[in-house]
């Protein structure tokens, strides 16, 4: 592998300018004549507008104009749309209601936007938005989506009636119905899925710049993904055709998927520079990043699970509503169907499997991706019925699991997804000895001895990654393509530069997509340059989400490469008078196997440019495009360990060990990989005890909107992990990389709260487990007891 | 944030007459309140006279028994302070418990108690010792000072340039914190004295601070970390929120007492 190639621990390229304060990001730019803006956003959660008054805040200090939506809609500019169509069972499309980037007629969540006030300075901007009068009829809130399917909810959108956006179902319900009449033991459970609020470090910020002379857009953005972007804003929202507008997501801080999505602000803020005549730049604070940021999960379902009597699953039926808020969100209708149902066989032989879908619209913020998006929901749903199931049948966890693991490959799930390759057994044992399943029994009661309350909970998952065959999920109602493209650029000195486009966010791309150049050419990492985020120097590109850089983006990389490898062979070929066959890269040098001829690297790529002697007909340069298109997903996998001290007397859990036995195919940069699990695993642990997004059901207000109230993780929260892996390289691609990227997230929920079941001898506990529920099950618990 | 002039002040004379001569100004002693409430929009002060270059204001004196912290006095140097760790300890491990280093560096004790935010640990301690708030024209005993939530005895301009106690015999601290702001949802601090037991509960109270008369009365027949376990305390009196219901905090005053009588030794 080399020093820095693949497999190798190299540190991250990235870093120094991260961690001297060197990063740029969307608000580091400035431009000429740049404004501020600032938004007007709905104090209410639902309301009628009869009117907004803007002159007063037009004549404030500063002031360079105030705009709202009647003159953005004049001006053609479209609604925001989702791009996965669904249907539901009986055939109809899904119900999508009118989401205008700044609202006319109706608002629908609390910070829905209203107006934009563009002015000298933020503050005064701010002030501005403030003295913009609208006025507003209240009209009944509702922030459940099963309060909202109830009759007589308060109607969101005239295009959903009763809230329903679609109700989809997936599976055979017959068989799954058969399959739990003829059961031997039946388990039924009902499991919430709690909302949560994505907080990545940098918050929003979008910089509009319109070029009057050429009639031309520039648009900074903290984006994961820049061309979807452009894509998008061109083709529905008619902000400006593809070639008149560039978008740049430069330095972005971490996106866990609410930076997917393109969000009013950018529209309106290209919009309005144009109307301006200025450069426009809104960044969020942070209490509109808890309002306006796209939220993750939120579901409620009801869950039976058959088995025979040899404790095999023989059917699996669930019933979930999701809420998806106030409006459709670009890819929300995917998360709670083919993201999340498609996995419902987790790791087990399952023969029938039924899923009834509904979603449903509420006043809350949109719900989209947030790191995992429906496999953390599909993971926690399965791994807690297995859990409750096994005490019911009277069998350890991981029995009851080893009696259903998948073992041969490929295996056909009945929801669609076929896994190609996977060991479960090999990290469920890892994570069994790793954890010191065995010795539990001897520290439980050493705890007991000190008056605390100790328990160990597994979870086994299974996700989907490297998003996605084109012509699959274009059949499930995806509107865009899910392959990536590369461009291999060799400079006329040897010098690499990588267009990708995938986009890092922290994920650490410059660091690992050199190390695959470095692999296969021999060069230093420090001669390879990767070039993201720019829509004018990538060619296209689909972005990073769903784990899908590594599997999808690299195998992309890998094909231009390929194309590279052979044009540079046949120029060495042809210098050294050797045949192409015998031409072999190693360690930097181009050299002919089993003679001592070679040249180096920098010499084949001189030829190329100085084109002096190049094979007949051959053009010059040495540069490569590939666009790849994964043939399947990959399957990442493996077993979470959570060991649990619970402090009777005031309910707070201690996470006394945590261990992680991951199965990724292939990997590039073991650090990487630890860290994109140490983080995953944080923001588990965090929807598992600490995180919640709370809305006031009466009125609709966040109470969750800042730091005081939303519980983020800290360090001292976390444990050490233990993490180990057993990999199965991924048949699916070219370097056989499966993802790493929300394992963490996704089987981590599940390990915690059946540790916390298992220390508190309670069956049913909803996440967070702070410490008040844990404690108030305590109470209940003991209470039973008393009345027992 | 709203436009503010800020002042920094070098003198409590010169502090005191930059207050009265803004109606709408403010006191900064830190800020660890009062800007992030700025910051939110949801205060607004004209003018920030700033205490904590007033050299006066700083520094920590131990004479005997008795403690003298100044107003403007950061938690990092109570928290580290030699001196006021041999003769009552509990104060330097309340102080290291406030925030987080940041905060410690900025924030001080006569900022913690003028705003009397009903979940900071100061007003615990103030009201277990005893201890006496001195400002520029008087001095208050802590049972008159603290008078509801984020009230005060303070009158407009009034400053507070020390606090002093004398150091008990024992005393301990011990709070639970809220999972999300980390501010106390239920902090005990418990003092044995000359004149008796007090024990005083920050965090829980819905009208703030408070004395936990059935605890010092468990306590002053029998100091021992299972005497609070069965003292009554009343839900009705306490904050219910998200985090924490009434019942639940009525347990964490019980049980933070509990562990502050085992802090105190």
């Amino acid at each position: 592998m080399g020093m820095e190639g693949i497999g190798a621990r190299v540190a991250r390229k990235e870093d120094k300018r991260f961690l001297t304060g060197k990063g740029r990001y969307t608000d580091d730019m400035v431009v000429p004549g740049m404004k501020f803006a600032a938004f007007v956003r709905s104090p209410h959660a639902h309301a009628k507008i009869n009117g907004i008054d803007i002159e007063a805040a037009r004549a404030m200090p500063g002031v360079i104009d105030v705009l709202e939506g009647r003159q953005l809609q004049a001006d053609g500019i479209g609604n925001l749309i989702c791009g996965w169509m669904i249907h539901s069972k009986d055939g109809t499309p899904m119900k999508m209601g009118a989401w205008r980037p700044l609202a006319i007629d109706i608002v629908r969540y609390v910070g829905d936007a209203v107006a934009i006030v563009v002015a000298d300075s933020a503050g005064e901007a701010r002030d501005a938005a403030e003295a913009v009068v609208v006025d507003y009829e209240e009209l009944p809130a509702v922030t459940s989506a099963v309060a909202a399917l109830q009759p007589g909810a308060p109607q969101i959108h005239p295009e959903a009636p009763g809230n329903l956006i679609f109700d989809w179902q997936i599976g055979d319900p017959a068989a799954t119905d058969a399959a739990i009449a003829q059961a031997a033991h039946v388990t039924e459970i009902e499991i919430l899925n709690n909302r949560l609020s994505p907080n990545p470090m940098e918050p929003r910020a979008t910089l509009g710049i319109y070029d009057a002379a050429e009639d031309h857009f520039t648009c900074y953005t903290t984006s994961q993904n820049p061309h979807v972007a452009r894509l998008v804003m061109s083709a529905f929202y008619n902000v400006a055709p593809e070639n008149k507008l560039r978008v740049i997501a430069p330095d972005v801080g971490g996106g866990f998927g609410s930076k997917i999505y393109i969000y009013p602000e950018e529209i309106v803020c290209l919009w309005a520079s144009k109307k301006t005549g200025v450069p426009v730049k809104w960044t969020s604070d942070r209490t509109e990043a808890f309002l306006t940021d796209a939220h993750g999960r939120d579901h409620v379902s009801k869950v039976k699970m058959a088995f025979d009597k040899d404790h095999r699953i023989i059917g699996l039926k669930v019933d979930t509503i999701a809420n998806l808020g106030a409006y459709m969100s670009l890819f929300s209708s995917a998360v709670p169907t083919y993201l999340y149902a498609t996995l419902l066989s987790g790791q087990y032989d399952i023969p029938a499997i039924h899923a009834n879908v509904r979603t449903v619209y509420t006043t809350t913020v949109p719900v989209d991706a947030y790191r995992g998006a429906g496999r953390p929901e599909a993971t926690y749903l399965l791994e807690r019925t297995m859990e409750v199931a096994a005490r019911e049948l009277g069998l350890s966890p991981a029995e009851l699991r080893r009696k259903n693991f998948i073992r041969s490959f490929p295996h056909q799930t009945p929801v669609i997804m076929n896994y190609d390759a996977g060991d479960y057994d090999a990290s469920l044992n890892a994570a069994l000895a790793a954890a010191d399943w065995d010795g539990f029994a001897a520290r439980r009661a050493e705890a007991e001895s000190r008056g605390m309350k100790r328990g160990i909970g597994m979870s086994c998952y299974i996700e989907a990654c490297g998003i996605a065959p084109s012509q699959a999920v274009g059949s499930l109602g995806a509107g865009v393509g899910l392959w990536e493209s590369a461009e291999v650029r060799v400079n006329a000195v040897g010098t690499i530069e990588v267009l990708t486009g995938s986009h890092s966010h922290g994920q650490g791309h410059e660091t690992t997509f050199a190390q695959l150049i470095a692999d296969r050419l021999g060069v230093p990492i420090a001669s390879v340059n990767i070039v993201h985020g720019d829509t004018d120097k990538v060619q296209m590109g689909m972005g990073t989400y769903g784990s899908r850089s590594g599997a999808v983006g690299m195998s992309a990389i890998v094909k231009a490469l390929d194309k590279v490898e052979m044009k540079a062979k046949k120029i060495a070929a042809h210098l050294m008078e050797a045949d192409e066959s015998d031409i072999v890269i190693e360690n930097g040098d181009v050299k002919v196997a089993g003679t001592d001829k070679s040249l180096p690297w920098f010499q084949v790529a001189l030829a190329a440019y100085t084109a002096h002697n190049l094979p007949s007909g051959m053009e010059p340069g040495l540069k490569e495009t590939a666009f790849y298109d994964p043939s399947n997903f990959t399957f990442p996998a493996g077993c979470y360990i959570a060991e649990v001290e619970i402090d009777p007397e005031t309910g707070k859990t201690e996470i006394v060990q945590f261990v992680a036995a991951d199965d990724f195919g292939n990997i590039i940069n073991p650090l990487i990989v630890e860290g994109q699990v140490h983080g995953g695993l944080a923001q588990g642990i965090g929807q598992a005890l600490l995180e919640e997004v709370r809305y006031d059901e009466q009125n609709g207000q966040l109470l969750t909107a800042s730091y005081m109230d939303y519980a983020m993780p800290r360090a001292d929260d976390l444990p050490s992990f233990t993490l180990s892996h057993q990999n199965t390289p991924c048949p699916g691609n070219p370097l056989g990389i499966k993802g790493c990227g929300e394992a963490g997230a996704i089987g981590s929920p599940p390990a915690l709260i059946n540790a916390i079941t298992d220390a508190i001898g309670i069956n049913h506990l909803h996440m967070p487990a702070t410490p008040l529920k844990v404690w108030s099950a305590l109470q209940d618990g003991q209470m039973r007891q008393a009345a027992e | 944030m709203y436009a503010t002039s800020y002042h920094r002040a070098s003198s409590v004379d010169e502090a005191v007459n930059l207050r009265s001569s803004h109606d709408e100004g403010r006191y900064l002693s830190g800020g660890m309140t009062l800007i992030a409430t700025m910051k939110q929009r949801l205060a607004a002060p004209s003018d920030l006279i700033d205490l904590r270059h007033i050299a006066a204001l700083k520094g920590i004196t131990v004479d005997g028994h008795t403690v003298r912290i100044g107003g403007a006095t950061p938690h990092a140097d109570v928290a580290s302070s030699a001196a006021v760790r041999a003769v009552c300890p509990a104060i330097c491990e309340l102080a290291a418990m406030i925030g987080d280093p940041h905060v410690r560096h900025m924030g001080t004790i006569g900022g913690s108690i003028a705003n009397n935010d009903p979940a900071a640990d100061y007003p615990a301690a103030m009201l277990a010792l005893a201890a006496t708030i001195i400002t520029d024209r008087r001095e208050i005993p802590a049972e008159e000072f603290f008078t509801g939530l984020f009230e005060t005895a303070l009158e407009e301009g009034e400053l507070v340039t020390a606090v002093s106690f004398e150091a008990p015999e024992k005393a301990g601290y011990a709070k639970f914190r809220n999972p999300a702001s980390r501010y106390a949802i239920t902090g005990v601090f418990v003092a044995k004295a000359a004149g008796g037991v007090r024990v005083a509960v920050t965090g829980a109270g819905s009208n703030g601070v408070f004395r936990a008369e059935t605890i010092e009365a468990a306590l002053a027949a029998d100091w021992s970390p299972e005497s609070p376990k069965a003292a009554s305390i009343d839900p009705a009196d306490l904050m219910s929120d998200m985090h924490a219901s009434a019942e639940y905090r009525a347990n964490l005053v019980r049980v933070m007492a509990k562990r502050a009588v085992i802090a105190a030794g």
